[in-house]
């Protein structure tokens, strides 16, 4: 303090417009680059989506560079509301959301069994976390093969409890199954699920890690005082230790949230949205009606986006007023 | 500790905990293993059917080298890293400036802006589409790296941003206030106080930056359309329709796109899982 004072004694001139608001300009000069970059990609795009869902456009422009863009008003809102692929992609984002919630619990039951300290169990841990590693892609692959009835895993289990193996005389074998094993990725009904289920692989692997980490900071002594008072199992668990482990389960459903509603990926690679639309999502869908050969529908495809736009912001609103609490209280 | 530890069971429970470990890692990585294996069976083998047997012969040298030599396999690789190391670059560098202001300095709309970046990381990929496909088109970045990783690089900042702002703030203030009082630059205390201090969270986004990229399908699709531009992710869909029934070869490259993110992972192990979990536990 001593030294600011003899610094202004010694400048008599008023100290230059940018020394005096320094603290006023500097975070504006870290934070530009982030914020114009950030803008042009991300906060822009947002809105001009949502003003593309009011028109109708093929994505061309005429030859003074204009766009081709036609004023449709709400007319692409009503059109969704009248096609049945928006309501089957709705439902089935429906259906990820509730069941991908299982990657919560199913993680912090991994996460109790491995929780111990026996030789390797790092070795164990990260082999346990590596589906997350990998990309959804490689993940979609893998699991089509594994659902595949005639030769994937699914089909070859399936030989093995329902099908008895005839060779004939030439060599051949034939099975005769009293069930043929089921086509899960061919299914209307199933498909959804099967992707669901390849899906949860890698987010059971994330909220794992969450809880390990989370299970590492579990107040020891809290632990030894409920065993004095005789609490174990699942008492333990549910009284003692789940509430501890608070901060790590709102994470692990925040990302279980956005994961369920992005899910773009393995529908791609699995199913394409089909068997006749039953396996969309609106991610998906969006893709589809937006870029697809059936032309370009850049209008309708921003509706279909906007709607999945809004359902998350009900999540984002919610997580980030959270947070606000968090902010507040940690001041 | 929870559960109790299996030490104070007795041998037997112990014993029967490390038996069980094995299996139940077996159990969890079988579709790796399948595909694995697939990818080291020779033709004849998926000819035949046998594509979930044990192998009759191994190719793995032969099937390998197929990817590399049957399909533009490196070259999709070669995209991949030129589009995810600028993004990281790119992304952790903004974030720390970007961080450090929203950490350290205060004025009123320090939160909201962390807000606003904190929400652009979780919003669907898809409300952004258009209009970054159509901007790439306009500008000339469709179909090319530098599209890709420009993209990739803004949007990963928004994350880059939260996970930078926190990290920071967590640091003592009063090695910044103290600079502050010595007559530091703004930028020196940046320079020299705060970014060697920085340094783990650095590592960390880093990985996990490089992770995310790597791993992109849907911006990969949206934005390229050649084999010029397209990552390993797309090339490998690409490759799916090419070896039709080839199934030891696409597994092959399933398996060789997987490899750059795994070996980050087991180098980075605890960066890794730091950067992933930092704010879940305070």
């Amino acid at each position: 303090m001593a030294d600011a004072v003899v610094t202004d004694t010694r400048t008599p001139t008023e100290p230059g417009w940018f020394r005096r608001n320094k603290l006023a300009i500097a975070p504006w000069i870290f934070l530009i680059p982030a914020l114009i970059f950030f803008a042009i990609y991300v906060v822009i795009p947002i809105f001009e989506s949502l003003w593309l869902s009011l028109y109708e456009w093929n994505g061309l422009y005429d030859a003074e560079g204009n766009s081709t863009a036609t004023w449709v008003g709400f007319q692409n809102y009503v059109k969704l509301w009248d096609d049945p692929n928006f309501w089957t992609s709705l439902r089935n984002n429906i259906a990820w959301l509730v069941l991908y919630m299982l990657a919560v619990p199913l993680g912090l039951f991994i996460a109790l069994f491995l929780n111990q300290t026996v030789t390797g169990m790092r070795f164990y841990k990260s082999m346990f976390f590596f589906p997350f590693v990998i990309s959804q892609v490689v993940v979609g692959l893998i699991f089509g093969w594994f659902y595949n009835p005639d030769f994937g895993v699914v089909g070859t289990v399936w030989k093995a409890i329902f099908c008895e193996e005839t060779t004939n005389i030439l060599g051949n074998v034939t099975f005769n199954c009293s069930r043929p094993a089921p086509d899960i990725l061919s299914s209307p009904e199933w498909a959804t699920y099967g992707i669901i289920a390849a899906g949860l692989w890698p987010q059971i692997a994330y909220c794992m890690i969450l809880y390990l980490t989370g299970l590492n900071n579990v107040a020891a002594d809290q632990i030894e005082a409920a065993r004095l008072d005789g609490a174990k199992g699942w008492k333990m668990l549910w009284y003692v230790v789940v509430p501890q482990l608070k901060p790590a389960t709102f994470i692990a459903v925040v990302v279980t949230v956005i994961g369920a509603l992005r899910s773009f990926d393995m529908i791609a690679i699995m199913t394409q949205g089909g068997p006749f639309g039953s396996t969309n999502v609106l991610s998906h869908y969006m893709y589809e009606v937006a870029i697809s050969e059936y032309g370009e529908r850049y209008g309708y495809g921003s509706s279909v986006a906007t709607v999945l736009f809004g359902i998350m912001l009900f999540f984002i609103s919610y997580f980030l007023w959270r947070m606000y609490q968090d902010e507040k209280g940690g001041r | 500790m929870f559960p109790r530890p299996i030490e104070k069971s007795g041998p037997a429970a112990k014993a029967a905990y490390q038996a069980f470990l094995p299996f139940a890692l077996i159990l969890w990585l079988l579709p790796l293993l399948a595909i694995f294996l697939t990818s080291i069976r020779s033709a004849a083998d998926i000819n035949s059917g046998n594509v979930f047997g044990w192998p009759s012969e191994f190719a793995i040298i032969e099937n390998y080298t197929a990817v590399f030599t049957q399909s533009a396999a490196a070259q999709y690789m070669w995209n991949s890293v030129l589009i995810t190391v600028p993004t990281v670059m790119i992304s952790v560098a903004l974030a720390c400036l970007a961080g450090y202001a929203l950490a350290i300095y205060k004025f009123r709309v320090a939160l909201p802006l962390f807000f606003l970046f904190v929400a652009g990381n979780f919003i669907p990929f898809q409300i952004l589409m258009v209009p970054v496909r159509d901007m790439s088109v306009q500008t000339g970045l469709y179909d090319t790296i530098a599209g890709q990783f420009l993209f990739h690089a803004a949007f990963q900042t928004g994350f880059c941003t939260l996970f930078m702002r926190n990290f920071i703030k967590a640091l003592p203030f009063d090695l910044i206030e103290s600079a502050r009082i010595e007559g530091v630059a703004e930028w020196k205390i940046f320079w020299f106080v705060v970014l060697p201090l920085v340094r783990p969270a650095i590592a960390a986004l880093a990985v996990l930056i490089f992770t995310f990229v790597w791993n992109d399908f849907f911006w990969a699709n949206v934005l390229t359309q050649g084999e010029s531009a397209k990552p390993i992710t797309a090339g490998v869909r690409a490759l799916n329709g090419q070896f039709v029934n080839n199934w030891h070869l696409v597994s092959a490259a399933s398996l060789l796109a997987a490899i750059p993110p795994v070996v980050c992972f087991f180098l980075m192990q605890r960066h890794f899982i730091a950067g992933l979990t930092l704010g879940a536990v305070k």
